[in-house]
């Protein structure tokens, strides 16, 4: 799938309580936590987000708390994709198993800045920064974890190894 | 083939001989868990992947924790959401507000978790269990709903990090220091995706409850767990106590490490976490005269009973500052009617604190102590990120229960010998 978007830029060490303030956790209604989406490290983004935007962060993103609140309100504000140098290990798995894309790719979060306008191949992991001319090559996707993705998230993947299961395949 | 703790736990829920770091396995869990703000998303995606019961009933454990006594209705509906199901399904393990505690003070207490188990937790702390000797890693809502409906998840097998603690505990020095001043060496993502392995004679003399603390804050070192190899002290800890059998697991001696970092305590001081990381750290006589608003001593990092004994015993006779509020939240019921008998929550209550019912509240700005604009808090929790404890120009602190109570006494972050 081609992604393509313009950024917004963030820091590092970006945690989930910047991305969702746990003051909003009394309700998991994605379009509820999309209006508080990155309140706490910009409170303007969800104003000005738009769909299929990308945001670009610095190491460690999505450090902290276990909420996947922070990935569906990222998904929910129509992001595309989140580009980091690094991303906090739950958040990682958080964002695969609800289908919300994410690249590992250190050159790009250095060289990409904020507004520029990109193009990502989210199978090859190619990103390509139209505004600066520049690709960039992501960190390879572990194959189970692409297995999951084309399921379409963790569930997905859980019911059809279940559905296998009774029907004695493997 | 020599093996860590960590991979030789994680091997044989994998129904392997050996695993090796970086590969990709498939894992039976001992114990899932869930809580109030993450539990409702799993039962939503739990639902939605057409199983009709749990894996096992005893073993999914839910404990609503962060928003009780419910605060609001939205809260309210949330958790009555969870009652419904675990009516449904029949659990055994569901923990109700005035029987129940902070999920990571509760679990071990209860001996719903032992050395050599494998547990999966939608909570970021559920790595605390590593204090015990288990494998213990935070997740998400959906890698729960998994567990919940297969009893196994996926794991990449970390590398380890050992870390040797040398030396003596000074006076005032415990677990909190210990790992404090480890995640301002190392930096919040100084062991992202890997195992942290404490050891070494500081920590063998730690009790649980310190070793507790310093597996807790391992993901704030962005570790996947945090693990300390099982002695005497936890044999003594999960005898009688372990619902269910434990096998202690050990290091082998050559088994490879990514790094081995050794550390002297002898001459640490208590640390200080300035905001707006938990690696911001400093010894506390560089942290004189900030002045505080709120004290809270509390937390699945620092709720426990000798928690509370020591800061009483820098309370005793003494008064809460005038200008600051001091909150006290014992982590478990079981935890508050020891320090009720020990006379603990007289001395809390006569120093001007206020002592709360078990609860997450006000550790990640849920209630019971939210933080105008502009206030500072010194608090015994686990985070200090920008909004934590309320407002986003607030300001968290991160310390221990001796230096919490010394400072709720004089106003401003002050060390336990300031008061003696």
């Amino acid at each position: 799938m081609l992604l393509q978007g313009k950024t917004w830029k963030f820091g590092a060490d970006v945690d989930t309580d910047a991305i969702i303030p746990a003051r909003y956790l009394n309700t998991s209604d994605p379009a509820e936590l999309a209006k508080h989406c990155m309140e706490d490290a910009d409170p303007g983004f969800p104003g000005k987000v738009q769909p299929g935007d990308i945001i670009v962060a610095d190491k460690n993103f999505g450090c902290g708390s276990s909420r996947e609140h922070a990935p569906i309100a990222i998904k929910a504000a129509g992001v595309s994709c989140v580009i980091a140098k690094s991303f906090a290990r739950i958040f990682y798995r958080n964002a695969f198993n609800i289908g919300l894309p994410i690249f590992e790719c250190p050159e790009a979060a250095l060289a990409i800045r904020e507004g520029d306008a990109l193009t990502v191949d989210s199978a090859q992991g190619l990103i390509k920064n139209l505004t600066k001319n520049e690709t960039y090559q992501a960190t390879p996707v572990p194959e189970f974890m692409q297995q999951i993705i084309a399921a379409g998230g963790l569930i997905g993947y859980v019911s059809e190894r279940l559905r296998g299961a009774e029907q004695g395949v493997k | 083939m020599a093996m860590t703790i960590t991979e030789k736990i994680l091997a044989a829920h994998a129904g392997m001989d050996r695993v090796e770091p970086g590969q990709l396995i498939n894992v039976k869990v001992d114990l899932a868990l869930g809580n109030d703000i993450t539990a409702p998303v799993a039962v939503r995606e739990f639902e939605r992947i057409g199983v009709k019961t749990v894996w096992d009933r005893e073993r999914v454990v839910i404990v609503p924790d962060h928003f009780v006594p419910n605060k609001d209705i939205k809260s309210a509906e949330q958790v009555k959401g969870l009652r419904e199901f675990v009516r449904k399904h029949n659990l055994t393990h569901f923990y109700e507000v005035g029987r129940m505690g902070v999920e990571h003070c509760l679990l071990p207490e209860q001996g719903l978790v032992g050395p050599g188990d494998l547990v999966i937790g939608a909570d970021s702390h559920t790595c605390t269990y590593g204090a015990l000797g288990a494998f213990s890693t935070g997740v998400g809502s959906t890698d729960l709903a998994a567990a919940m409906a297969l009893g196994e998840t996926w794991l990449k097998v970390p590398e380890s990090i050992k870390f040797v603690y040398n030396g003596e505990l000074p006076r005032w020095v415990g677990g909190k220091d210990l790992i404090l001043y480890t995640i301002g060496r190392i930096g919040v993502d100084g062991a992202l995706y890997m195992a942290m392995e404490f050891a070494g004679p500081a920590v063998e003399t730690l009790g649980i409850e310190g070793r507790l603390t310093m597996a807790n804050m391992a993901v704030e070192a962005g570790a996947k767990n945090g693990i300390v190899p099982p002695d005497e002290i936890t044999r003594r800890y999960v005898e009688g106590r372990a619902k269910r059998p434990y096998k202690f697991y050990q290091s082998d001696a050559d088994a490879r490490y990514a790094q081995v970092i050794e550390i002297d305590v002898s001459k640490l001081e208590p640390q200080i976490a300035f905001p707006h990381l938990p690696e911001n750290t400093r010894p506390v006589s560089e942290a004189a005269d900030v002045i505080i608003d709120q004290v809270v001593i509390g937390s699945c990092t620092n709720g426990r009973l000798s928690d509370l004994q020591l800061a009483a015993e820098v309370l005793k006779g003494r008064r809460v500052n005038n200008n600051l509020r001091l909150l006290v939240i014992p982590g478990t019921q079981d935890i508050y009617m020891q320090a009720l008998r020990e006379g603990l929550v007289e001395q809390f209550i006569e120093a001007g604190a206020a002592v709360s019912t078990p609860t997450c509240g006000p550790c990640l700005g849920g209630h019971m102590g939210i933080l105008a604009k502009g206030e500072r808090a010194l608090a015994t929790t686990n985070r200090n990120f920008v909004g934590r404890m309320g407002h986003p120009e607030s300001e968290v602190y991160l310390c221990n229960p001796a230096v919490a109570a010394a400072s709720a006494v004089l106003g401003r972050i002050a060390a336990p010998w300031e008061v003696e």
